[in-house]
């Protein structure tokens, strides 16, 4: 492990919560619904964090609990099958409806597993209901997914094939992309998790080897474990370097001879190397302040600082995994500065103090920040943009730069026209 | 327990967040766990504001509950008066936190701080953020207010006093909709008038501001779903009267200015005269305004602003309100009386699937709605106006566009107007579509919404489709004459007049639809 400097802080926090991974787990699995069970702040939590509305009927929505839910006049669990009936009813298409547990449901203990048993029978294998939880007091941001792929990981069926499973959600084009390289590499089976479908759910076994595609999956490749797969150990696939230690993660174990996986590799890496250089021009010497969000904070800033030559001020994390983290804190240099927790006024103040070039952030703080003259990139946008791969690798340094190239565009000198 | 996929309004302390950070000075603690942060890209976002909303999440966490969450809040209340030093301090809580009952509100007023302390009470399962805004701003003007003597109110003091009349300004907010440029054009007409502002409250208004409310003369009540219950308080305590109507539109805008001058007591004021100091009634008048003439509207948001924009659009612009309904429930009473008046039974919910399923029976010409009303109209291929809040971004100008007063009628004028003139470009182009000068690729706003598909696609689409979809004895097809016919009825009435014609082909067991039958159910429905 690198000789990063780990610290905590605790006060008041500005995350999101574990719902919000609904707005792209819906996204992949589009025969799958989220139902929260919940409260007004939750919709309206997961409808802001979304943007505009511009679908006709979202695959997500809130069973909105109401006073008479909570003094005992309605049973809570007749509540809620009332609701799924009515749901499923109105969306026949629907294979898969996750209950998802919030804050309120979590406090009043409505027991979800118990109430996704029951539909479950109910239902009689038409629609497979599962629960987890997404709420603010046990999860950030992106445990949401984790939570999501937990509970989908006792329905995955049983192989003892050889095979490589990448885990966590990826933009449809990329993922495809990352299969392409690795059958080009010359491994036969390779499957994705969470699936496309929510009923095509990929085998697993002894003889699967997972490679974690996102740093946040922490119950999930526990579960994968015991199912009997072997977790590969590696940094996250942003960036050239980090893509690159993550698939020969993968080759190494299948025994694919390294010559020839760099054969393969290589002129990705030249070409990619190549397309990194402008944005490096741009990004190098800059400082950099990542505050605590997605859990892609210390990947990111990996990239940045090793690939982009970013001067790193401090790297914020929600929590921190440190064996799920490890081939990451090895990468990273001496006296690195990562704070796990929050104190949000704190750490403004220590922003304000160091003047960063960059701060991401969440979407909250992006525009007060602007507002004090310091550039801000929103780390939401992180868990939207295709930025996974060798090839993403200039893309995902592009997403940096562009708030540093707008800031000089409106900085400029003004021209003189009287130029004589 | 209500299923929700989207809502037009959120929980309650969102409302209190936007008093407090509509105002300087006061600083919200609210006891919420994390996640609950998400409230402040609203105004960062919506509003794009360039400072956070001053409020401290006490962001509890699991493992805190088994703990001393009480000590939790404390620890947070006295970090978040040392750290910004706020004049007032509103303790509360979010839905979660009140399933825990902390009390945070009794916890700060045993602190012993030196500021006022406002506890809020804003039960989370029951209500909703206007509602909420509406408590919190009645809350913190009675508790700035207790102290303070009620004097005896004498209509017309004023003039004893040989000052102008002042009065203040109250419902203005964040994440209203067009406050800031609602309050400059009031502010602008009351000084044409000899009236003077007293305070503007909430937005931009301090503690020590709000203890002097009672100075003034009368209360102009912007936004009802806000400040009426403050108002009714203040008049309550201090005799203090206020006005019942919004100045949004001509005739409001009259009719407000002339009860105010009643209010004020000062000389009886006629402004029939003023109302040329918008263009409104004379655009309207003009004779390309022709066109406007029953034009069907359909009109959903908060009450205010749907009660304004119906009478906007039922006298000023001489449009048909087909369809009415508001969210607030709040406000239903009012809006369900006025609908009354034009025959109309008002539709009062949340769930916008419902708005969208009422959208399509009235088949209007013009929406006028929240965000989600667009997004609706766009499906539907309808022109649409937004006039309320939930709001986006794009609702929050940077130009100047009041909706009240005589500018905000041009404004209303303008961004009504002008998706119909898109509207009657989208019918000009499937009129046009068959010259051999037409640019196939040319297309209005609405996109390929708007109806007007190419001959070919149109033909290939193979027969229109029995919209009942049945395929029983019942069903009833169209022949390709009747296709044609029906195809060139403008696209916002096609929907409904093909619902129409179907309906009287199998009232009168009809199997094929041609031209005559079509014509046939035409006047079947007109008579």
């Amino acid at each position: 492990m690198g000789g990063a400097t780990l610290l905590k802080e605790t006060g008041p926090r500005e995350v999101f919560c574990g719902l919000t991974s609904i707005v792209w787990l819906h996204r992949r699995m589009p025969d799958a619904f989220f139902l929260v069970v919940g409260s007004r702040t939750c919709a309206h939590l997961i409808q802001s964090a979304a943007g505009v509305m511009i679908f006709a009927e979202p695959r997500f929505g809130t069973a909105i609990l109401e006073e008479r839910d909570l003094a005992g006049l309605a049973d809570a669990h007749e509540e809620l099958d009332r609701v799924v009936k009515n749901l499923l009813a109105r969306r026949p298409e629907i294979r898969t409806l996750f209950l998802v547990g919030s804050c309120p449901s979590e406090v009043i203990k409505i027991d979800l597993a118990r109430a996704a048993e029951r539909l479950n029978s109910q239902f009689n294998g038409k629609v497979t209901i599962l629960n987890y939880s997404g709420s603010g007091i046990e999860t950030t941001f992106t445990q949401g997914e984790d939570g999501a792929l937990k509970a989908l990981v006792p329905l995955m069926p049983k192989s003892e094939e050889n095979q490589l499973l990448l885990a966590g959600t990826l933009a449809n084009a990329v993922e495809d992309r990352l299969i392409t390289i690795f059958q080009r590499l010359g491994i036969g089976k390779i499957q994705s998790f969470p699936p496309r479908q929510s009923t095509e759910l990929p085998s697993i076994g002894p003889g699967t080897k997972v490679l974690l595609t996102q740093p946040y999956l922490t119950d999930t490749a526990r579960e994968l474990q015991n199912r009997g797969a072997e977790i590969l150990k590696a940094p996250f696939p942003l960036g050239v370097q980090g893509s690159e230690l993550w698939i020969k993660a993968a080759t190494d174990s299948f025994g694919i001879d390294r010559s020839f996986v760099d054969s393969i590799l290589e002129p990705l890496i030249i070409r990619a190397r190549k397309a990194l250089k402008p944005y490096i021009e741009q990004l190098s010497g800059k400082k950099l302040f990542l505050l605590p969000e997605s859990q892609l904070e210390i990947p990111l800033a990996r990239f940045l600082h090793v690939e982009c030559g970013m001067e790193l001020l401090e790297i914020g994390t929600p929590y921190l995994n440190r064996e799920m983290m490890a081939q990451e804190l090895d990468l990273l240099p001496e006296s690195t500065r990562i704070v796990e927790g929050q104190h949000v006024e704190k750490q403004l103040d220590r922003v304000r103090a160091h003047q960063p070039d960059l701060v991401v952030c969440g979407m909250g703080l992006a525009n007060p920040l602007e507002a004090e003259g310091i550039s801000t990139k929103w780390s939401i946008e992180m868990v939207f943009s295709p930025i996974h791969g060798i090839d993403q690798a200039s893309d995902l340094a592009e997403l940096f730069s562009r708030p540093l190239h707008r800031s000089k565009l409106l900085n400029r000198e003004p021209i003189s026209i009287a130029s004589n | 327990m209500e299923l929700t996929l989207w809502t037009y309004e959120g929980p309650p302390h969102v409302g209190a967040m936007r008093i407090a950070s509509s105002m300087e000075g006061v600083h919200y603690v609210l006891h919420a766990p994390q996640g609950d942060t998400y409230a402040d890209l609203l105004f960062t976002m919506i509003e794009r504001r360039g400072q956070r909303p001053p409020v401290t999440y006490t962001t509890f966490q699991a493992r805190d509950l088994g703990g001393d969450t009480a000590e939790l809040v404390k620890g947070h209340i006295q970090e978040a008066v040392e750290r910004f030093q706020p004049k007032t301090l509103l303790v509360g809580e979010s839905c979660t936190a009140e399933l825990i009952q902390d009390q945070p509100g009794s916890l700060a007023k045993g602190m012993g701080l030196n500021i006022p302390v406002v506890s809020l009470e804003l039960p989370a399962y029951s209500k909703k953020e206007n509602w909420g805004a509406a408590e919190t701003f009645y809350q913190l003007v009675r508790e700035l207010l207790k102290e303070t003597k009620a004097q005896e109110y004498k209509p017309g003091k004023w003039k004893e006093e040989g000052r102008r009349p002042k009065v203040n300004l109250l419902g203005p907010s964040l994440l209203g909709f067009r406050c800031r440029d609602d309050v400059l054009e009031i502010q602008k007409i009351l000084a044409e008038h000899g009236i003077d502002v007293n305070v503007i409250a909430p937005l931009g208004a301090s503690p020590e501001d709000l203890l002097r409310l009672v100075n003034a003369d009368a209360n102009v009540c912007l936004y009802p779903e806000i400040a009426e219950s403050t108002c009714l308080w203040l008049e309550r305590n201090f005799g203090i009267p206020f006005t019942s109507i919004v100045p949004i539109g001509i005739g409001a805008t009259k009719d407000f200015l002339e009860e105010l001058h009643q209010i004020l007591l000062m000389d009886k004021l006629d402004a029939n005269n003023e109302i040329n100091q918008s263009r409104l009634p004379w655009y309207s008048k003009s004779v390309d305004s022709n066109y406007l003439t029953g034009k069907r509207v359909f009109i959903f948001g908060d009450g205010t602003h749907v009660l304004s924009a119906a009478r906007i659009a039922d006298e000023e612009l001489g449009f048909q309100v087909v369809g009415i309904g508001t969210y607030s429930r709040e406000m239903a009473r009012k809006v369900r009386t006025y609908s009354k008046t034009i025959g109309l039974e008002a539709l009062i919910t949340n769930d916008y699937l419902e708005v969208e399923e009422a959208i399509k029976e009235s088949a209007p010409e013009l929406v006028l709605g929240t965000q989600m009303e667009r997004h609706s109209a766009k499906r539907l291929g309808i022109p649409c106006a937004v006039i309320s809040t939930p709001m986006h971004v794009q609702d929050v100008p940077a130009r100047y566009s009041p909706q009240m007063g005589w500018e905000g009628a041009n404004v209303i004028f303008d961004d009504w107007v002008h998706p119909l003139m898109m509207g009657l470009e989208e019918h000009l182009i499937g009129m046009f579509r068959h010259d051999f000068e037409f640019t196939d690729g040319h297309q209005s706003h609405l996109g390929q919404l708007g109806g007007h598909v190419k001959q070919q696609e149109a033909k290939s689409s193979t027969t229109i489709k029995d919209s009942e979809n049945n395929l029983n004895e019942n069903s009833v097809c169209w022949t390709s004459e009747g296709e044609s016919e029906l195809l060139k009825i403008p696209f916002f009435v096609r929907e409904k007049v093909k619902r129409n014609t179907e309906k009287y082909a199998r009232e009168v067991g009809c199997k094929e639809i041609n031209g005559e039958v079509l014509l046939d159910a035409k006047a079947h429905f007109k008579a």
